[in-house]
């Protein structure tokens, strides 16, 4: 700290001059380091505070909706109003409640099926589409066409297809004689629940084919042509060489189709609104008419709540998964 | 494909002409002169945006707009017209006041307001303004509009739900006239069944049509879901024979309706799959409007609901209420309007403009002439008059709203009608439902 000091000087007076400034700085006390200092210039926490705006988004938009939501849930608010404590009120309405229970079976059996057919539909897919045909680029942009219509305008396809007066395909059946009596597409317990399926799985298929077909294409030709010349089948080739070297991928893309068919909740509400008598309700869209279009915003929360369970053990069955090796090379760990 | 409503049936429907009303220059003169008078004065540089359900019959809509600028050229007030469709309102309020920001004005659908009583304007000087100069509110008005003392809202209109019949396929049925209770209602669904020109009514999740019918079912036949204290009561012999007499009719429904929500009525009427279902006035709106259509339109009447074991009508209109949010800045601005609007020269021209798919709740509009222009418009004056209120023998508060968003008596009657359940079982699932809400 001897700034003056470098100076060369000019004069004899300015370097007085700020001799005199220095030794007034000398006398000052040195004063101990605080703990702000080092947050100051500790390049550890340089990185801390760069990473604040991006934590206070989170926080702001993620936790922070996320927590409200289950606070939420163990109060009674109601739209318009606050709510008081109520512990686990809600919680045990629910268990005795036969249409909340019959959601969770809805949602159950949504996923799993839809899920299902999503995943070997849009394998199928994506391996007819890695091979070398003519319009290659432009048919792989076709298959992206259901995921790119907005679900709303979708579903409104779906919900004159499935008319139970005005239906296209009850209407050919009709024509070519092979039934009399419209098909009731959306009034029967079972036939809605299989049409609002298959619906989801029609959009939901080029997501995991097109993810599929990207890992496909990070496949090295080499091993299919090192497997070609140890006179490997086609279907050894897919189960010893593509279906491993694809399962990480296989895995994100699932993790994620899954959570999207759990909550899925435009579709439904657009198709059926969950009727037939609640045959086609999912935990989401009866949390959203409980809590938004009932007013008992407690219990929807419950609900919505309730789903949280189910998601993270979605989410770490991948998490896990994905950290063994078995998973990622398609081999024994031992 | 196009997006197929009731609305876009409806579009441009045809307006008689409205007999005595103002228009024009003279229209501004008046409300000009009413706004000098009104005993609200709107606040300085005052802005409203008010969201309303979305329109159903083209011209009530056009008329409403230009009500609305006639108000604005009167008093300056901008107002700021928001439509969404009816099942959207009631989130789109609630999430309004429980925020407090969002539209000044909401014109939703039945208890509405009672969502959150704390959080609407007081319009009691409103209510007594327009009841002292214009015949007495209709006491269901009356019942829709208080909580406690206070008025909480202005309920503008009503919307009548009434039978709609083909007439040749009555009288193939044998019947001289449409049946007037409940026992003939059976025996003419079971013969248009056999005809082949059956009817239907929705029992999917549709708001308007299917709480209408099922509501009007349970009480015809003494069923409540909760008695004057709010108390369930709905474990009774009446509610099991309203719901055996609601299996008999489906089972002579036209197949599906348990899918239908509130459009799917029309069309199929209109494509003449149909013969007889409930509605308001939209299917004969839409007929009369299309030339191809004008068979059906001269063919179809409209009909009072029949009357069941009670002995006295039990009939489910809609209530159209308009609240002002306690959030608003400009609340005289807001009562101003509310005011302006249920004024003679304003809607006697918008209820002609709505060709009877609105009704009045004030007894002086019996006279206007859209009732008796044509007189198949003629019943769908007496839907304020004639209709129970939400919640039945209860209160028409939350309770009341929720368990009609939450269609417990439609799924109830659903149950039944599909065969998931016997009337036991299905009582029992929404009385389970009940106890939720009125806990």
């Amino acid at each position: 700290m001897t700034g003056g000091a470098t100076h060369r000087p000019s004069n004899r007076d300015q370097l007085m001059a700020e001799l005199a400034v220095d030794a007034r700085q000398i006398q000052r006390p040195i004063r101990a380091v605080t703990v702000w200092d080092r947050l100051k210039a500790n390049h550890n926490w340089l990185s801390a505070w760069f990473m604040l705006p991006t934590a206070a988004f989170l926080i702001l938009f993620l936790a922070y909706p996320l927590g409200l939501g289950v606070w939420l849930s163990f109060t009674d608010a109601r739209v318009g109003r606050a709510g008081i404590f109520v512990g686990l009120e809600n919680y045990e309405w629910l268990l005795g409640d036969t249409v909340f229970w019959l959601s969770v079976f809805n949602t159950m059996l949504y996923t799993f099926v839809a899920s299902t057919f999503k995943f070997a539909v849009g394998l199928y897919l994506a391996l007819l589409l890695n091979q070398h045909m003519p319009f290659k680029a432009i048919i792989r942009a076709i298959v992206l066409i259901p995921f790119i219509v907005p679900t709303v305008l979708s579903a409104i396809a779906f919900w004159w297809i499935f008319d139970s007066q005005f239906s296209i395909v009850s209407w050919t059946l009709k024509k070519a004689g092979l039934i009399s009596t419209n098909i009731d597409f959306l009034g029967d317990f079972w036939n809605a629940r299989w049409s609002v399926i298959f619906a989801n799985i029609w959009r939901g298929v080029p997501f995991v084919a097109i993810t599929l077909l990207a890992g496909l294409q990070t496949v090295s030709p080499t091993l299919y042509e090192a497997a070609t010349i140890d006179g490997a089948s086609r279907w050894q080739m897919f189960r010893h060489v593509t279906y491993p070297l694809l399962t990480p991928i296989i895995a994100v893309v699932m993790t994620f189709s899954v959570l999207f068919t759990f909550t899925d909740f435009q579709l439904i509400w657009v198709l059926t609104r969950g009727g037939p008598v609640n045959a086609t309700h999912l935990m989401a869209t009866l949390g959203y008419q409980r809590a938004i279009g009932g007013g008992y915003l407690g219990e929807g929360a419950a609900i919505a709540t309730a789903m949280i369970p189910f998601l993270l053990a979605v989410i770490l069955i991948s998490w896990f998964g994905l950290q063994r090796r078995r998973w990622q090379q398609g081999e024994s760990n031992d | 494909m196009s997006y197929f409503t009731r609305r876009t049936l409806i579009k441009g429907s045809t307006a008689a002409a409205a007999a005595g009303a103002l228009t024009g220059p003279a229209l501004l003169e008046w409300a000009k002169a009413w706004a000098q008078s009104a005993p609200w004065k709107p606040e300085k540089d005052a802005q409203l945006s008010l969201l309303r359900w979305k329109y159903f019959v083209q011209s009530e809509d056009d008329a409403f707009v230009k009500l609305t600028a006639a108000f604005t050229q009167a008093t300056g007030v901008k107002v700021d017209i928001i439509r969404e469709s009816f099942e959207d309102i009631p989130p789109k309020a609630s999430v309004a006041a429980n925020t407090g920001t969002g539209p000044d004005l909401f014109w939703g659908l039945y208890s509405l307001p009672h969502l959150f009583p704390q959080k609407c304007v007081d319009v009691t000087d409103v209510a007594e303004y327009l009841g002292k100069k214009y015949g007495g509110w209709v006491p269901t008005a009356i019942a829709y509009g208080k909580s406690g003392d206070k008025w909480i809202n202005i309920p503008i209109a009503f919307n009548g739900n009434m039978m709609n019949y083909r007439i040749s396929s009555l009288q193939k049925a044998g019947m001289p006239k449409f049946p007037a209770t409940t026992d003939e209602f059976l025996e003419y669904a079971k013969a248009t069944k056999k005809n082949n020109t059956p009817g239907g009514m929705a029992l999917g999740h549709a708001t308007g049509d299917g709480n209408a019918w099922v509501h009007w079912c349970l009480w015809s036949f003494g069923g409540n879901l909760v008695d004057q204290n709010d108390k369930i009561i709905l474990n009774s012999p009446e509610t099991v024979k309203a719901l055996e007499y609601a299996k008999q009719l489906y089972d002579n429904f036209i197949p599906g309706t348990a899918s239908w929500n509130d459009a799917f009525n029309n069309k199929a009427f209109l494509a003449g799959e149909i013969h007889w279902t409930n509605n308001g006035i939209s299917i004969y709106a839409a007929a009369k409007r299309d030339p191809k259509l004008k068979e059906i339109a001269d063919d179809m009447d409209h009909a009072l609901w029949p009357v069941g074991p009670v002995g006295k009508p039990t009939e489910f209109h809609v209530c159209f209420p308009m609240l002002a949010m306690s959030h608003t800045k400009n609340p005289q601005a807001c009562k101003a309007l509310m005011a302006f609007i249920l004024e003679a020269d304003n809607y006697n021209k918008w209820l002609t403009d709505s060709v009877a798919y609105l009704t009045h709740p004030l007894n002086a509009y019996d006279a206007n002439p859209i009732w008796t222009a044509d007189p198949k418009n003629t019943i769908f004056r007496e839907a304020a008059k004639r209709t129970l209120t939400a919640g039945g023998l209860g209160s028409v508060g939350e309770k009341a709203a929720a368990a009609l968003a939450d269609f417990i008596v439609l799924d109830m009657f659903a149950n039944v009608c599909t065969g998931r359940e016997d009337p036991k079982g299905a009582i029992k699932i929404a009385e389970r439902q009940a106890q939720r809400l009125y806990r």
